[in-house]
């Protein structure tokens, strides 16, 4: 089947809001090339259950396709068009499962030496809809705080070594009560600049007590559900024929109630914590990976104005003659200097990731050694590459960083 | 979007930046300011006594891990050790599929294979045991492949017709299968793919493995666990088989596919960066055991690479150094250490090639002709 061949009818099981949306862009979406549209129909399909922010860059983007003339639309799709599928893509059911589709496509990609002109093709998608696309200031200078480091009593190596190059080194931090003074701060933010989905606090262990107005996700929150997810899958890997690629569609395709998950409150809420689990990967080992990929989705999809993101100890990974000399299985031992490593290394995909997002010229950032007085701030009043020995506490940190 | 952080990661700025950090750091000097022929000796009954030792440095590690500035520390061993007595290959690109197994075969055949990454398939074009046996008339026995996991148990031989007589594979992980005792919990030590960190395939040791381990490797299932019980790791067991090979087997040419690194798919960077260090030491380990080898020392040419790098920080279609799925600079481009007989010690090569080149470059010096390879001898090395 072919874009133009859409029709109402085929999004009968889509639903309602994702189907009220496609058969609004009905024409729209018929222009688009098959190597690009089953990309937009992944969004649109779980229109119902998207965050608002990724509501709003799909109303933009579809519209402004709507937008263009013939010339303009064919310019923006060119490179797409000129990607050769499968006789098996095209009759594959992509309306029905996008995501499946784009496994089957990207794999496709790679075996005929296609992926390089299909990332142009997305590049340059990219640009014509940036031009035609007005991108809005973020109501408040985005912050992002990475807490790294619980459990660690002493840390002999450098930190945030990446982070360090763009904003000032603070080696006097007054840590009493630190945790409180972001978490308090953060609410401040919510409470002020309130918006759904707006303001997050992610840990990677146990929360701290934490405002209502704040969304919350953690390890220790989810820990039914990742267990219950582990033993699914188990019992799918144990199957005849299962592989990788089987178990990661498989994954892809978990709902919230296939998880226990029945008529929760907030719909939206649960399906993103369902595919922090079956989307990441690692996430359902590693507390320090769960944390780092809560964060960048909460950036990439929710497009947070506000995130703090604290790193707890991962269970340690056992070497072999460990698992060669004990027979017993045993508790998982911790690891908190492999996950401060871990987690210096997610602050600066924290930073990354949030630079990605609009507004990034006035976004500010904090890495903060948890119970130690060493913390680096980034922002645009604050010099780079500097060190600072004023003793500051972490509320007079995030107010100068935002101020 | 960050116009800073895209203009970052270029084929040609990571190629630079390997060849500058290593004049500086290591006292190399630029290939092309010496004279263009190789000093790789020549001649029939050179060729028959020169052994060659492939070690893919799998699997996936980036520059700024490793030899960039900031990632020296995790490759002591490379740099202190190995590069001075290397010819450096700075800009190597993967331009085939990112996937382990399939750019392991594509490393072996010198052709970008397409086959299935996760499925146990041969490679679709001869492989360089294939050519080398069949042009040299070299018995079984005198070309083995030490590999980390279940989906490269095929990657021996092709199924091409007037080919198909290639490498017998040891598994380190099948034999470790087939001697243990039941009931030990070996959990991600059996994990073999790490692209989805969960997935345990049931491997399958038996009688084959085991005879493998009485009749070549000579050691019995008891001291092979006892030795076992000593290391940390796959790639460590991985090291062991190939360095008792040498001992008792002596081939010409061996091939060793490193995979620890590749835990990085887990999103664990100290796990990622353990790798990248022992992997190093691991490197150093076997170069020290060709020195230490009579059948080996000052005969054997010892080739390390990775088979392709990992996604860079920059690129919004990845997650950094967790996967090799953007295809972008940072994860198609590579480099390549040539060590020992025949080669020009302290000596960095910047021209681009592909790692396709490597077959036919290994045809070049050990006489076979790879007819369906896609890559071109590599000038420096030929």
């Amino acid at each position: 089947m072919q874009p133009r061949d859409l029709n109402a009818e085929r999004f009968g099981a889509y639903p309602p809001q994702a189907r009220s949306f496609a058969v609004a862009h009905m024409d729209t979406l018929r222009q688009l090339p098959l190597a690009l549209l089953p990309s937009v129909l992944r969004e649109v399909i779980l229109y119902d259950v998207l965050f608002p922010a990724e509501r709003s860059t799909i109303d933009k983007q579809v519209s402004a396709l709507a937008a263009m003339d013939q010339r303009q639309l064919s310019d923006c799709v060119h490179g797409f068009a000129q990607i050769s599928l499968s006789r098996e893509l095209e009759d594959f059911d992509w309306i029905n499962h996008p995501a499946q589709f784009l496994e089957r496509q990207s794999a496709w990609l790679w075996s005929t030496h296609q992926l390089d002109t299909f990332r142009a093709a997305a590049n340059e998608y990219s640009s014509h809809l940036e031009a035609v696309m007005r991108v809005e200031a973020p109501a408040v200078r985005r912050l992002g705080i990475a807490v790294v480091g619980q459990g660690v009593s002493s840390w002999n190596e450098p930190l945030f070594g990446n982070l360090r190059r763009q904003g000032t080194w603070f080696n006097r931090i007054k840590s009493d009560n630190g945790l409180r003074l972001l978490l308090d701060a953060t609410a401040q933010r919510a409470r002020e600049h309130s918006a759904p989905y707006a303001h997050w606090y992610i840990d990677g262990g146990a929360a701290a007590d934490y405002d209502a107005a704040v969304t919350t996700v953690s390890w220790s929150a989810l820990e039914p559900l990742r267990t219950g997810l582990l033993r699914r899958m188990q019992k799918q890997i144990e199957r005849p024929g299962m592989g990788p690629e089987q178990l990661n569609t498989w994954l892809a395709q978990l709902t919230p109630a296939e998880l226990g998950i029945d008529g929760p409150a907030d719909p939206v809420l649960a399906r993103f914590q369902v595919s922090l689990f079956t989307e990441g990967s690692g996430t359902q080992i590693f507390s320090t990976t769960f944390a780092q990929w809560a964060t960048r989705e909460v950036l990439r999809r929710a497009q947070a104005l506000t995130v703090l993101a604290r790193y707890a100890p991962r269970q340690r990974q056992r070497p072999m003659n460990e698992l060669l000399s004990d027979v017993t299985s045993t508790a998982p031992e911790l690891d908190p200097a492999g996950s401060l490593v871990d987690a210096d290394m997610a602050a600066w995909y924290h930073w990354v990731n949030q630079q990605r997002l609009p507004g990034y010229q006035q976004s500010a950032f904090i890495a903060w050694f948890e119970n130690h007085d060493q913390a680096v701030a980034i922002g645009p009043t604050i010099p780079r590459g500097t060190e600072s020995d004023s003793p500051l506490d972490l509320g007079q940190l995030v107010a100068l960083v935002t101020g | 979007m960050n116009r800073l952080i895209q203009s970052l990661g270029t084929p040609l700025s990571l190629s630079h930046s390997r060849r500058e950090f290593l004049r500086d750091a290591a006292g190399l000097v630029l290939g092309s300011a010496m004279m263009a022929s190789s000093p790789l000796l020549r001649g029939e009954a050179v060729r028959k006594k020169r052994k060659v030792i492939v070690i893919t440095f799998g699997g996936g590690a980036r520059d700024q891990e490793t030899f960039a500035p900031e990632g020296q520390q995790n490759i002591p061993h490379l740099l202190h050790e190995l590069i001075p007595q290397s010819s450096f290959f700075s800009h190597v690109t993967n331009r085939g599929i990112l996937g382990h197994y399939v750019a392991t075969a594509s490393l072996a055949t010198g052709v970008y294979e397409t086959l299935n990454n996760f499925a146990a398939v041969p490679p679709q074009h001869p492989t360089v045991f294939e050519y080398f046996r069949r042009d040299l008339n070299r018995p079984a026995r005198d070309v083995w492949v030490v590999a980390p996991s279940n989906g490269f148990n095929r990657i021996g031989e092709s199924e091409c017709r007037s080919y198909g007589a290639g490498a017998a594979v040891i598994l380190p992980k099948h034999l470790l299968a087939a001697a243990q005792p039941g009931g030990m919990k070996l959990d991600h030590l059996l994990r073999d793919n790490y692209e989805n960190p969960l997935f345990t395939p049931h491997l399958r040791g038996g009688e084959f493995e085991l005879q493998q381990l009485d009749r070549i490797l000579s050691l019995s299932v008891e001291d092979f666990i006892a030795h076992a019980r000593t290391l940390s790791s796959p790639d460590e067991l991985s090291v062991y088989i190939a360095i008792r090979l040498m001992q008792q087997e002596a081939p010409s040419l061996l091939w060793i596919t490193m995979h620890d690194i590749d835990v990085a798919h887990s999103g664990a960077y100290s796990l990622y960066i353990d790798g990248i260090r022992r992997t190093d030491r691991l490197c150093a380990q076997m170069w020290r055991a060709v020195q230490d080898n009579p059948e080996y020392a000052g005969t054997t040419t010892m080739f390390i690479l990775p088979d392709f790098g990992r996604d860079a920080d920059y690129d919004a279609g990845g997650n950094g150094f967790q996967h090799h799925r953007t295809g972008d600079a940072a994860s198609r481009t590579t480099w390549m250490m040539a060590l020992g007989a025949g080669v020009r010690p302290g000596v960095i090569y910047d021209d681009p090639m592909q790692s396709i080149d490597l077959v036919p470059s290994l045809g070049a010096i050990l006489g076979f002709s790879p007819a369906q390879s896609q890559g071109k001898p590599i000038r420096e090395l030929v």
